[in-house]
């Protein structure tokens, strides 16, 4: 079966073909809807398959090549487009081509009666067949390919509606601005890879790894090559520094926020460090960087989303943050708790996008949760959707994001410091509060919305939100940490995928099991602490708030303007460079010439009255000039 | 090698020369020549492609070693052929509509492309050197084209005049180069390479003739004469310029640069990555502030010629490829963006403004995408052609210890998204102005224009998929 991995690219790639060249001339929404959503189906159901043939085979034999044709052949580099099936590759198959499923179908409510209808659902299979390259590629290269490829999907959908204004913008400058800061990232990405390709004589995964495996820890290029991949991931992933064009990315469609700036595209750093895992234990120094952006993140983002009145800002700010946890659990070495989180943050992250787009479906695209309240009783499955879904990512047990993000940060503990812990308690604690002021102020104050009149989604949209709550539920119980007593199926699974890198950390064996149970009990408290002050003061004592925010007027202004970050980024980034280009450079070497001869006689008379003007004039011996200072400085270098 | 093998070998020139001529009297005895012209042109390239493609297998020398055959020479014959029979079936509807469709302007296409032909086929200097001049001259009469238009004489006295300069310094480089070595043939210099080690006099030559190359693919600080003539030249015919003859001006550096000086010494190839350096910046820097659509891709042209000097300035066996990839690749995203450009312009000079640009991928769909495609090609943005070179460039240069070469290269890239994604912004984000909503009828594309940016659409996608197509044929070159 793992031969035919390649038909799990294909349907999502036909799908693209078919919708965006003639989805102009099919009328029928249904159809190019229909159709769109279930290429991704077939394709997850080649993933499954894959998957129930990987689970009966011998532990160490679920790993497969399987290489199409030949991309790039000259010298020492030799590159394919090539398959690599192994459990890693394989649970980011499901989990995008599952989520991205419940996701079109959600799409077929939510865009219904838009424009462009057929082309967002060919660049949406287009972004699963681009994600399905990025995690299913067997070397960096092809996996470059599908970063990219994801990159600029990203960047259309985003600017998706764009004669819809954005907040001080319009949509495609959001998209643009997303782009750009991709591509500072993908500039660190490509130089890792040319020193890698430098380095190891490859960018297949297998050479590169099993020559890695053979290294000393502490070699100085890996630590520089792994650096910048992390680069690369802080633009994809939305880490400090480049976090700002995730909150912008948020002007595209809901159903985009949930599959790509939530559930898919933004964990691909995530999946890249998990990937080059070996490469990232022989570089301790980097892991620390690693986990302290990580942290820094986690608490950073989640300390904006105390204070937007967006309902898909707070969310973005909770993504941001929470892929900070993935990342401290890369950092500190717990790669399988990290990509635990992913998946069960994959769950319960799109759930809240995909509510948030059912109550923007019902408020005529409102988004500010000022003007929301009350939903509880005209949206009752996505208030009970999202109240899960809520539950999830504040940590309650026995709900999914309970088990992920405490194994995180039981990791950040015992592997990391004390410090590294403490700050992913404070963002637990941020997490829960924000979550509970969003569904407080959404669902359960007394309404604000005016006129409208609510009305509960379609099947069609509800009946995503139902499935990706059963699992956001339940989808910790694959990983239940060994001290119950129960075998830990996930990290059991991915245990091939991460072994060279466990064998080079020196992971500290005091696994005290007494420490991790009261850990696990300080986080779930501090949950409903965060989860109980919200409710209390949106739900009972709003005069509070009111005071607060007033007396601390300078700090909410700080955070509620995300601490001024992008005026910054914009004042010693951006305008230096317009400058240039427009004044210095602009100015200097391009001397636009003349449209003096045009006036006056209008018309050329002869050749030799222009050469004349043009002597006059004295352009062409000013380039003559430049020619010569030219010359003369090759000159000097040469000799 | 006999006389007849000697014409075989060069028969991709010949046939184009030959028909040049044939054009020329046909011109003079029939009144509606142009067409005649139009198509005679199309049908002769096409049969020197197919000879270039003939001949691939010759791997040597004609005419005493002055001409190489084969391998190299037929691969650059053969692109040079696919270059300007797209511009020639991109001109036909432009020099209609903007009345100036004289039988002369394929004449000189022809003429240019035989030059280059021999510009990048020659083993001697003196060959290099007369390539050169008959493609330049007849590149200057391409610019000033539009007669009726002032720009367009502009474009062409200057070329012109700068032109000669740059001509002057190329001769006293190879008049050097005699005077040290007493010959102007590559492979006898290429063989005692190592007795001009230390002579002033052939150091001289090599500067001044790596000062001609580098004007004639508009590198900084020679480049000052192309963003001019590029916008004042007829739109399909900046393109030739620009992409095809640059190409050309590429095949010699390497013919004499790397086969015939060796790869040079560290200095020379130290100056020529400085060279490519401020190409990529200063085109890159100053293409962000052009409103002008062909003045825009004038300076990315420039930038262009930066990240090919990246495989000069490396010399090594990945370079080489990366330098003979790109020119290919860069003549299909090139003349498919002019082409474009050529096919929007509606009247004189108008539609080059890149706001008029606004929602062409929704009036025009086809040449959305395609355009698309070129500037992400453009852009160096995967799948396409344009990133796979920038790739064999960039890692030429991290091979050859010049990292910091590569990191230009990679920063560059990042500058020029802004700009080449901006022309995609407009034609999708952005709705189109009220004018042109009222009369769609003014943009009718003809099929042959329509024809030949898609074909090399379809060929940056296919050699940037896969560019073994195209490498297996530079592993064996003479």
């Amino acid at each position: 079966m793992h031969k035919y991995i390649g038909l799990a690219l294909i349907f999502p790639l036909v799908g693209f073909i078919i919708n965006g060249l003639f989805g102009w001339r099919i009328k029928k929404e249904k159809v190019i809807g229909w159709f769109g959503s279930l290429t991704v189906g077939a394709s997850f159901i080649v993933s499954f398959l894959i998957y129930l043939e990987l689970v009966r085979l011998p532990f160490y034999e679920r790993k497969f090549i399987v290489e199409y044709f030949s991309w790039i052949k000259t010298g020492g580099l030799d590159i394919s487009f090539s398959y690599l099936v192994d459990p890693l590759s394989i649970l980011m198959a499901m989990v995008v081509t599952g989520v991205g499923f419940l996701i079109h179908i959600y799409s077929i409510g939510y865009m219904h009666g838009d424009r462009g209808f057929a082309r967002f659902f060919a660049y949406l299979n287009l972004f699963i067949f681009m994600m399905l390259t990025l995690v299913l590629a067997d070397n960096y290269l092809l996996m470059f390919l599908g970063w990219e490829g994801v990159g600029l999907c990203s960047y259309l959908l985003i600017g998706f509606w764009y004669d819809k204004p954005f907040e001080k913008m319009t949509t495609s400058d959001a998209g643009r601005k997303a782009f750009i800061v991709n591509r500072i990232g993908d500039f660190g990405f490509l130089i890792g890879l040319f020193l890698m390709y430098k380095y190891f004589g490859s960018l297949n995964f297998n050479t590169v790894f099993s020559i890695a495996n053979k290294l000393q820890v502490g070699d100085s290029t890996v630590f520089w090559i792994t650096l910048l991949l992390f680069v690369g991931a802080t633009g994809k992933s939305a880490q400090i520094p480049l976090y700002v064009w995730l909150p912008d990315a948020m002007a595209g469609p809901t159903p985009v926020s949930a599959l790509i700036h939530a559930a898919t595209m933004v964990t691909a750093g995530v999946y890249m460090i998990a990937r080059s895992s070996v490469l990232y234990a022989l570089a301790p120094t980097t892991m620390e960087i690693v986990a302290i952006i990580g942290a820094l993140t986690a608490v950073y983002a989640a300390s904006m989303g105390l204070v937007q009145n967006g309902i898909k800002k707070v969310l973005a700010y909770s993504t941001i943050s929470q892929l900070g946890y993935m990342f401290l659990a890369m950092g500190v070495g717990a790669f399988s708790a990290g990509i635990f989180h992913l998946t069960t943050h994959a769950f319960f992250k799109a759930l809240l996008f995909l509510g948030a787009g059912a109550v923007m479906h019902a408020l005529d695209n409102e988004e500010d949760i000022q003007k929301m309240g009350g939903l509880k009783a005209h949206l009752p499955i996505t208030y009970k959707t999202f109240f899960i879904a809520s539950l999830a990512i504040a940590g309650i047990p026995p709900l999914s994001g309970f088990f992920s993000k405490d194994e995180i940060l039981w990791g950040a503990y015992s592997q990391g410091s004390f410090w590294l812990w403490l700050l992913g308690a404070i963002g637990a604690f941020m997490t829960a509060f924000y979550m509970f002021r969003l569904v407080a102020l959404v669902f359960e104050t007394p309404p604000r919305y005016g006129a409208k009149h609510p009305h509960e989604a379609p099947k069609v949209m509800t009946l995503p939100l139902i499935v990706l709550g059963f699992f956001s539920v339940t989808a910790g119980f694959i990983g239940i940490p060994e001290s119950f007593g129960l075998k830990n199926l996930f990290h059991h699974w991915l245990e091939p995928a991460f072994e060279d890198a466990n064998a080079k950390l020196i992971l500290e064996s005091t696994h005290s099991t007494s420490t991790e149970f009261m850990l696990m009990f300080i986080s779930v408290l501090i949950s409903v602490g965060g989860i109980l002050l919200a409710r209390y003061l949106y739900l009972k004592r709003m005069n509070i708030v009111a005071k607060l925010t007033q007396t601390f007027s300078g700090v909410y202004k700080l955070v509620y303007n995300k601490y001024y970050v992008d005026e910054i980024y914009d004042t010693i980034v951006v305008k230096p460079i317009k400058w240039g280009s427009e004044k210095l450079l602009w100015r200097f070497f391009d001397v636009k010439v003349i449209d003096g001869i045009v006036n006056g006689s209008a018309r050329v008379t002869s050749i030799v009255s222009s050469v004349v003007r043009f002597v006059q004039n004295g352009i062409v011996q000013f380039y003559a000039v430049v020619f010569l200072i030219g010359i003369l400085i090759i000159l000097w270098i040469i000799f | 090698m006999n006389f007849y093998n000697d014409l075989l070998g060069i028969s991709p020139v010949l046939i184009v020369s030959l028909a040049g001529l044939i054009v020329v009297i046909l011109e003079a005895l029939f009144k509606k020549g142009e067409t005649i012209s139009y198509f005679l042109s199309i049908i002769s390239l096409i049969l020197a492609g197919l000879f270039a493609i003939y001949t691939y297998s010759m791997y040597s020398t004609a005419f005493n070693g002055m001409v190489a055959v084969g391998g190299y020479a037929s691969f650059f014959n053969f692109i040079f052929c696919v270059g300007a029979l797209l511009t020639i079936l991109l001109s036909k509807d432009y020099l209609a509509k903007r009345n100036i469709n004289y039988g002369e302007f394929y004449i000189l296409v022809l003429f240019a492309t035989a030059g280059m032909m021999f510009l990048a086929s020659g083993v001697d200097l003196i060959i290099t050197f007369l390539g050169i001049e008959l493609m330049s001259i007849s590149l200057y009469v391409l610019a000033a084209f539009a007669r009726t238009d002032p720009k367009s004489n502009e474009a062409g006295l200057k070329y012109l005049l700068l032109g000669a300069f740059a001509t002057g310094f190329l001769l006293f480089g190879i008049a050097f180069i005699y005077g040290s070595t007493t010959t102007t043939n590559l492979k006898v210099i290429s063989a005692n390479f190592q007795n001009y080690q230390n002579d002033f006099l052939f150091w001289l030559g090599v500067g001044l003739l790596l000062v001609g190359f580098s004007f004639k693919v508009a590198a900084v600080p020679f480049h000052m004469w192309a963003p001019d003539v590029y916008e004042g030249a007829p739109t399909p015919a900046s393109g030739f310029m620009s992409a095809v003859s640059k190409s050309a001006a590429f095949g010699a550096f390497v013919l004499v640069f790397i086969f015939g000086f060796n790869g040079t010494n560290e200095q020379v190839r130290y100056a020529i990555a400085i060279i490519s350096v401020l190409s990529m910046a200063l085109g890159n820097i100053i293409a962000l502030s052009q409103t002008n659509i062909k003045r825009m891709l004038a300076y990315s042209s420039i930038a262009h010629a930066g990240y090919i000097l990246i495989g000069l300035a490396s010399a090594n066996e990945l370079g080489k490829q990366g330098v003979l990839y790109y020119s290919l690749a860069y003549i299909l995203m090139q003349v498919g963006a002019f082409g474009v450009v050529s096919i929007v312009e509606r009247e004189e000079n108008k539609a080059l403004n890149i706001n008029d640009y606004a929602g062409l991928g929704h009036r025009k769909p086809l040449i959305g995408v395609l355009m698309s495609i070129f500037m992400f090609s453009l852009t160096g943005f995967p799948p396409f052609a344009g990133f796979v070179g920038k790739y064999y460039l960039f890692a030429s240069a991290v091979q050859a210890k010049m990292t910091w070469l590569a990191v230009a290269g990679v920063l560059a890239t990042l500058v020029s998204v802004y700009y080449y994604l901006n022309v995609v912004i407009n034609m999708y984000l952005k709705e189109q102005p009220a004018e042109v909503l009222n009369n769609p009828e003014q943009e009718k594309i003809s099929i042959s224009s329509a024809f030949a940016v898609l074909i090399s659409a379809i060929g940056i996608f296919i050699i940037g998929i896969l560019p073994t197509l195209v490498t297996r044929y530079f592993e064996k070159l003479f």
